[in-house]
């Protein structure tokens, strides 16, 4: 962490604290002004948009496994396969990203061939999809049964108990578990890097392309040297800054369950 | 209750009940989308990459463009396979193995024998926050320190340990819980006996909770294996086999990486990530038998 520091050090020497807020990155030698912003930017976008986007659909599988088929074969089976999303390694996400989902994309009518935010957004959304439900999923699982029961007891329908008991009962753990897969959109890098199109703009709509932190470092880093590379540093550090932020915040908040 | 009355509320519990069975039917088909990918994912590759994958893709160095290119206008398979990124990946998992988890156990068994105490909570959320650090930023850390200190250019060594960073805060975790599980009346009964400390800890505790363990490192084996971004800064990627730790090695996520950038070699993609799928896939359901058998 201290070389990462280190690393950084001429960057912001160069550009002070502005860096942050750049919103330039102009590798023209002579010229060299490099800025943080747009790859803030695009990486916020699309972790919040993936994040949004997994919320229904990891919602669901958690109340699937952990209430209406719990403990059944079903479940345990269906459990497995969510599990096996995780283990997917990023780049065969970005492949897949790149050859079924954005042709199909491009057919229903999105810009720039199929890359951007959006694309990116939804492979993200799937990888966080396990993360995400594994975490609701064990939270829904440990509220009380006689919780659940005095309400059934009092004539509720099962709709009803899960959202007027489970729920609220579960929430700040769901909460939690959504903050940290929140963290795990923001550094992911192959599968981003593949689909997000690679421009070094503040993205301007929800379709437009765009970079984020960990592409912008693995698109640049194999031809960057000097002030270029320490820039790409000093966006690693500020990666690991919020990254670290979002997950001190979510830790906390199962902590305080406890 | 009059009739009006009693209409009201039976309306009303209709109402309900059917909220709830629309409620339900929205998770199931919720949760089938969200399923779906891995079998559409899965299905894919395989019907895309099984046609390749042979004995030779195994043993033999991929390629050069115009090979594959000549072998594509013809219509043939692209001859080649990814030797080097087998033995690549193989090189730096094992040597990011023998990194991390003797280092990984000793801590776990640290901070299970020290519960509550400062230096070990310190410990344990410096392994909680390096368990949230972008796989990437691990390898801009592991380029700083190896790549431009001791390797003086991109090396297997530098890739090993950015995976071994990875892989360390899964494996101290899973010891911690493991050996949290086991009874402390087996602790006590070794003591008892006057076994030395030492000795009670590897040859009670750790033997106790070995398929914990187990279980643990092949989850992290299973996610370092797949890992491409800490790669690329640090290993880089090689054209040949290569068993030397302080030169640039290729393996198989960063093949696929090179493939994905070469539109004559679009065939083997879709064979190496079979491959690396089923390697994970394999490891991934192997440690959750373990978990599940005891």
């Amino acid at each position: 962490m201290f070389s990462l520091v280190e690393g950084a050090i001429p960057a912001f020497k160069t550009f002070g604290l502005k860096f942050i807020f750049n919103n330039q990155w102009n590798p023209t030698s002579g010229k060299e002004n490099y800025g943080a912003l747009p790859f803030i930017a695009g990486t916020i976008i699309t972790s919040l948009a993936a994040l949004i986007i997994s919320l229904p659909l990891s919602f669901s599988a958690s109340l699937f496994l952990g209430e209406y088929y719990r403990g059944t074969r079903l479940a345990q089976i269906i459990g497995m396969m969510v599990d096996l999303l995780a283990g997917i390694p990023s780049i065969v996400y970005g492949l897949w990203g790149f050859y079924v989902l954005r042709p199909l994309l491009i057919d229903l009518g999105l810009p720039n061939q199929g890359f951007g935010i959006f694309t990116a957004s939804i492979i993200l959304a799937i990888m966080i999809i396990p993360y995400a439900t594994s975490l609701s999923n064990e939270i829904i699982s440990m509220v009380p049964n006689e919780l659940k029961e005095a309400a059934y007891s009092l004539g509720a329908t099962r709709f009803e108990v899960i959202f007027n008991v489970i729920v609220p009962s579960a929430r700040s753990g769901i909460i939690a578990g959504y903050i940290l897969s929140f963290g795990r959109a923001l550094g992911e890098t192959m599968a981003v890097t593949m689909l997000i199109g690679n421009t070094n703009i503040v993205p301007k709509s929800f379709f437009s392309t765009g970079n984020t932190m960990a592409s912008v470092i693995a698109n640049q880093f194999g031809e960057a040297e000097g002030l270029k590379l320490s820039s790409l540093i000093a966006i690693g550090l500020l990666l690991f800054v919020i990254t670290g932020i979002i997950n001190a915040v979510g830790k906390f908040i199962i902590k305080k369950m406890e | 209750m009059n009739a009006a009355q009693n209409k009201i509320s039976h309306d009303n519990l209709n109402l309900r009940t059917a909220k709830d069975r629309w409620v339900k039917y929205i998770v199931i088909f919720l949760s089938a989308i969200t399923i779906s990918p891995i079998i559409l994912i899965i299905f894919k590759l395989v019907a895309k990459g099984y046609r390749q994958i042979s004995f030779d893709f195994i043993i033999n160095t991929p390629p050069n463009t115009f090979e594959a290119m000549t072998a594509q206008n013809n219509g043939e398979l692209i001859p080649g396979g990814i030797a080097n990124g087998i033995t690549g990946t193989l090189l730096m998992v094992v040597m990011a193995s023998v990194l991390a988890i003797p280092v990984g156990v000793i801590s776990g068994v640290y901070l299970y024998e020290n519960q509550g105490k400062r230096l070990a909570n310190i410990t344990r959320n410096v392994s909680d926050i390096l368990q949230g650090v972008p796989s990437i930023v691990l390898g801009l850390i592991s380029y700083l320190w190896i790549v431009k200190n001791i390797t003086n250019g991109f090396s297997a060594l530098a890739g090993s340990v950015s995976l071994s960073i990875m892989m360390l805060p899964m494996i101290i975790r899973s010891t911690e819980e493991t050996l949290k599980m086991i009874p402390q009346t087996i602790k006590e009964a070794a003591l008892a006996l006057g076994v030395p400390y030492y000795k009670v800890i590897l040859r009670v505790l750790l033997p106790t909770g070995v398929s914990g363990l187990l279980t643990g490192i092949l989850l992290g084996l299973s996610r370092i294996l797949g890992e491409t971004a800490p790669l690329m800064l640090t290993a880089l990627g090689s054209s040949i086999i290569n068993f030397n730790i302080t030169k640039p090695t290729s393996a198989v996520p960063l093949l696929i990486w090179e493939f994905y950038n070469d539109p004559n070699m679009i065939d083997l993609i879709w064979s190496s990530s079979l491959l690396l799928m089923a390697m994970v896939l394999f490891l991934n359901i192997i440690s959750k038998q373990i978990a599940a058998s005891t």
